[in-house]
């Protein structure tokens, strides 16, 4: 199965990365464009073929390495 | 006082740290490369500043699980003193030795300038040689140094005095214009409870001999120094 993982900083900590973004798209002339947020993608393949086992590893991934869940929270697919 | 100094792929503040300690204070050293185990005897662990891992993933997020680690832990929980320098505070805060985490810097510029911080707390092993409220003068040198935890974790930092230097202007006032990275509370190192565990962003192994035209970082391992004798001398009293 393949993971597909998000990670992002939690809602409400000032993410200034997404903030540059933001004023660079303002100064492009996008003036809808508000809250952006940058995050990380990270797809793996994981060798098992049972989808709730491989849901529970790949928890276990985002909760010891993949995310640091003071400052980031995690949502992942599994295709 | 026999000290470690580890060595992640990526330190590079290890071998100014091994200077400090070996040739302006006279101590032992020994260098600790990442993948073998702590070695015994040691009085005193040094975490040094870097870019472990080439900070990928998030600063400090691979390295806290180098082999050496299990050994680290094991050793703060014995009660010995570890300081973690920059990258070594971060490697820290994400084996879990210290509460929070680190941000981007409010400007998302690395800054490698001088800094003033004030001591919030002498009565640790770290801060003994100076005085509270003391300002020192300290380069930093990080792009990640932007101290964040959650409001209840902040608060037990404060009531516990575990908050042991804060950012300030050259006067000593901590304002936030004198924060460079936007560090919650001007947070540039804290304690764990135990008071035995510190991190701290600034490089005080930079400021060390008068060469450099700035000793006020000997402050910092010279407290180290005095701590680790007086435990050997009350061991000694009690042995004889």
């Amino acid at each position: 199965m393949k993971a597909k993982v998000h990670v992002t900083l939690k809602q409400g900590i000032l993410d200034p990365q997404g903030k540059a973004i933001e004023h660079a798209l303002d100064s492009l002339g996008f003036k809808n464009a508000a809250n952006v947020r940058v995050g990380k993608y990270m797809e793996l393949d994981i060798d098992e073929k049972d989808r709730a086992k491989a849901e529970a590893e790949v928890k276990k991934m985002c909760e010891k390495l993949l995310a640091n869940t003071i400052i980031e929270e995690y949502r992942y697919e599994l295709t | 006082m026999k000290i470690g100094v580890l060595v992640f792929p990526g330190s590079n503040c290890d071998h100014d740290c091994r200077h400090v300690f070996q040739n302006v204070l006279g101590q032992p050293v020994e260098m600790v490369w990442h993948k073998d185990a702590l070695p015994a005897g040691l009085d005193a662990v040094v975490i040094p500043g870097g870019f472990s891992y080439g900070d990928y993933l998030r600063t400090g997020a691979i390295a806290r699980f180098s082999p050496v680690m299990g050994g680290v832990k094991e050793f703060a929980q014995r009660g010995g003193l570890v300081i973690g320098i920059c990258n070594g505070f971060q490697i820290l805060l994400e084996a879990g030795l210290l509460p929070g985490a680190m941000l981007r810097n409010r400007s998302l510029h690395f800054i490698c300038k001088d800094v003033y911080v004030r001591v919030e707390n002498a009565a640790t092993p770290f801060t003994s040689a100076c005085t509270p409220g003391q300002v020192l003068k300290i380069p930093i040198a990080h792009a990640e140094g932007n101290y964040y935890t959650d409001p209840v974790t902040l608060a037990g930092l404060q009531a516990n005095a575990q908050v042991v230097f804060r950012y300030c202007t050259p006067d000593g006032k901590a304002t936030a214009d004198a924060s460079p990275n936007g560090s919650l509370d001007n947070i540039a190192g804290i304690r764990n409870a135990e008071g035995n565990v510190l991190g701290m962003m600034p490089h005080p192994e930079r400021c060390a001999e008068e060469m450099l035209g700035n000793e006020d970082g000997r402050l910092i391992f010279a407290s180290m120094l005095e701590a680790v004798q007086q435990i050997k001398s009350k061991l000694s009293i009690v042995g004889s």
